[in-house]
């Protein structure tokens, strides 16, 4: 019984990590039908950024709990400024290219953002372990759980309340869906598409940095940080289906509870399991479990 | 008359430029590539103080300010031209790089390199190219086990020493553990290292292993999952070969969970975290370094470890880790062989002189004597210890209690026999002292 409750938990903990760095990556590719590369620099930036203030707030004194304004902060930041400056002086020309140029465009600014990265912070690791710190551990099922880990959960909750409720309840979530269902038609119709496409872009840019703001306090902030999740949040999206936001609920699930399960039960599968998820996915549905079906133009 | 003159002009100019002529030869540096991590996570806590390591010994050697007897200038005189290369990106970007160094840019010797995979890589191109190559740490027991290279060393023992030295220690300083685990990065580096341990303890305790071990990838970073199992799991004490990032991350999120206090916790390359994370290194951890290097080897008093550590402080403004000695060692060994290897020919020596010099050879280094006596004098052999953390608040830094270390032919195969088959044989001719 503790068993399973620690590979619930390890699989929800795991989980909403995936979701919270896919979610972004998921969004951008709804509306704008840009498979962003770019989306691991916004994580690694979003880490970097985090780390280095909540390091010079803990020099300068400030209160542990700071840490948490400053991830927030950091993600806002990050995500105005790298997605603006990406989506304004770069992706704008481009839209009207094939996609295959607009993921080489994404790809090329991931290797930028990568080498900036060692021009702004060096190659030594950044700590910023007060957030975590702070929240100390509770038990849970027999063992010893970070209590910051848990509010992972929590974040990816809100997250995904958040975006559903913008996108069924308000009137901006309905010109988001017009621009998803019919990019053309809702530029006839008069929609300032260029605005939905700048917006869009910044969220979800902020979405990526959150996720790894949000991790810096629990790993040590290193040089490359933002390769691997672009994988990981790849797979995630494609069994989910691209853009659709509880799709990557649904595949961040999966994904999480089979490895947790992986781990515990045969660890030798741990490394295999996420892609035999999304393989067997792609088998029965190409498309990935929650893509909404589209109507053929003619 | 004419005649003569036209040879006493030659003979004046000839006399004009042949010292000159000698001496430009004699400035002729030596070029040595030095590769390490510069970039990626294993760049911070390791490629970087490797590198430095050997920037501080090769400073001293072109100064000739390396405490005696290796206080000459150069290498057997001639100054070191060194050019500094990252390790990062890979076998085949390193195959490439090793191919621009040797065949374009005329390096003399190329030295250094951390990853187990990149030597493997690397060694069948060594000897393709004929080029002397040092590897300064990478640590799979096969590159001279599985191949007898002629122009390829290696100055540090490789992993296998690591664990049998481990699992010693654990067997003097644990003898109630009655399970054992392991979490190691699932590739060459990890898997060898748990071989090794798991053999070794099999060898030394009645200790049962976990059948649930943890082989997270390379610079995965989150292990909360694997941690809920390491806790769970009914083995007391855990067996990690993490080094970089990865250790860093592990260490975190197993501290927030009590991991370090409910499991007695072997780091075999923990050593090279301990300067950076300081009051952050859990207490009553077993730590490694790879050999008698780093912070196990701090209060050593003798004259080149008091240099080195004295320079590398001068310099760095903090004390070397364990990878900065073993790229220091490696530039070391790589000065004798080209000093003694002139002393013998009488002249600058050529590259097949340098080896022989090298191969076979045994020397003080600035921490552990060092003796090349594997794959036919091509593999170093030295001790290898541990010891147990514990923050000293006076000192304001970690110190290790209970440092132990065991000779070099207690943990090290003997010549010809390989590592594995060594263990598993019961670790036959093993000279613990």
């Amino acid at each position: 019984m503790e068993t399973a409750l620690t590979i619930l938990l390890d699989g929800l903990v795991f989980s909403s990590y995936l979701f919270i760095v896919s979610l972004g990556l998921t969004i951008i590719f709804g509306v704008m039908k840009i498979l962003n590369v770019t989306h691991g620099s916004f994580y690694a930036w979003g880490a970097y950024t985090a780390a280095f203030l909540i390091g010079l707030a803990a020099n300068a004194g400030w209160p542990d709990w700071a840490g948490f304004a400053i991830i927030f902060f950091a993600a806002i930041l990050v995500g105005l400024v790298l997605g603006l400056i990406l989506e304004r002086g770069i992706l704008q020309f481009m839209y009207h290219r094939d996609e295959v140029l607009i993921v080489l465009a994404t790809f090329g600014s991931f290797l930028v953002l990568e080498d900036t990265i060692l021009l702004v912070f060096g190659v030594d690791p950044y700590f910023a372990f007060q957030p975590m710190q702070l929240l100390g551990s509770v038990e849970l099922g027999g063992i010893a759980r970070d209590t910051y880990g848990l509010t992972l959960i929590g974040l990816a909750a809100v997250l995904a309340v958040t975006s559903w409720l913008v996108l069924r309840r308000t009137h901006w979530g309905k010109l988001l869906s017009a621009v998803i269902f019919d990019r053309e038609l809702a530029m006839a119709m008069g929609l300032n598409v260029s605005r939905v496409y700048i917006v869009t872009f910044v969220i979800g840019a902020m979405l990526g940095a959150l996720g790894g703001a949000y991790i810096a306090p629990t790993v040590s902030v290193a040089p490359g940080f933002g390769v691997d999740v672009i994988v990981l949040s790849f797979a995630v999206v494609v069994i989910g289906g691209m853009g659709s936001v509880p799709g990557a609920m649904i595949g961040a699930l999966a994904v999480g509870i089979v490895r947790a399960l992986a781990v515990h039960k045969f660890p030798q599968f741990e490394l295999f399991v996420i892609y035999a998820v999304m393989a067997t996915v792609l088998v029965f549905r190409p498309e990935g479990l929650f893509a909404p079906v589209k109507a053929r133009k003619i | 008359m004419r005649q003569f003159r036209k040879a006493a002009i030659a003979a004046v100019v000839a006399a004009a430029l042949t010292p000159a002529g000698v001496a430009v030869a004699q400035d002729k540096p030596v070029k040595m590539s030095v590769v390490s991590f510069l970039s990626g996570p294993a760049a911070g806590p390791f490629g970087v103080p490797a590198r430095n390591g050997a920037e501080v010994v090769i400073l001293a050697i072109n100064a000739g300010k390396l405490p005696a007897p290796h206080n000459t200038k150069g290498l057997a005189g001639r100054p070191i031209e060194v050019e500094y290369i990252d390790e990062s990106g890979g076998n085949t970007k390193q195959v490439a790089e090793y191919r621009n160094m040797v065949e374009k840019r005329g390096v003399d010797v190329a030295l250094g390199y951390v990853s187990s995979g990149t030597c493997e890589a690397l060694t069948p191109v060594a000897e393709e190219l004929k080029k002397l190559t040092v590897y300064a740490v990478c640590g799979t027991p096969r590159i001279f086990e599985e191949s007898k290279p002629q122009y390829v060393f290696r100055t540090m023992s490789h992993a296998t020493s690591d664990n049998v030295a481990a699992a010693y220690y654990v067997r003097e300083y644990f003898p109630k553990i009655k399970g054992y685990t392991g979490i190691n990065q699932n590739y060459a580096w990890g898997q060898d290292s748990w071989r090794d341990f798991d053999a070794a303890m099999k060898q030394l305790t009645k200790a049962k292993a976990s059948t649930k071990l943890q082989w997270p990838k390379l610079f995965q970073g989150q292990y909360s999952t694997e941690i809920s199992a390491l806790l769970l799991d009914k083995a007391d004490l855990i067996h990690s070969s993490f080094y970089d990032g990865d250790l860093e991350s592990f260490i975190f999120q197993g501290q927030t969970r009590g991991l370090f206090k409910k499991k007695q916790v072997v780091f075999t390359v923990g050593e090279t975290s301990v300067y950076r994370l300081n009051k952050r290194m859990p207490e009553g951890v077993v730590l490694g370094a790879r050999g008698p290097y780093g912070v196990i080897v701090l209060n050593r008093p003798s004259a080149l470890n008091k240099w080195f550590i004295a320079a590398y402080k001068d310099r760095f403004g903090s004390y070397p880790p364990g990878p900065a000695y073993q790229y220091a060692q490696a530039v070391l060994a790589t000065k004798i062989a080209y000093d003694a290897a002139a002393k013998k020919a009488g002249a600058f020596p050529s590259q097949d002189q340098v080896i022989a010099q090298l191969k076979g050879a045994e020397f003080e280094s600035f921490s552990t004597h060092v003796k090349m006596a594997l794959g036919d004098g091509h593999q170093a052999i030295t001790e290898n210890g541990y010891g147990i953390t514990k923050w000293d608040a006076k000192a304001g830094e970690v110190k290790l209690e209970k440092v132990k270390f065991y000779p070099a032919e207690c943990v090290n195969p003997p010549a010809g026999v390989k590592s594995v088959d060594w263990i598993n044989g019961g670790m036959k001719g093993a000279k613990c002292g």
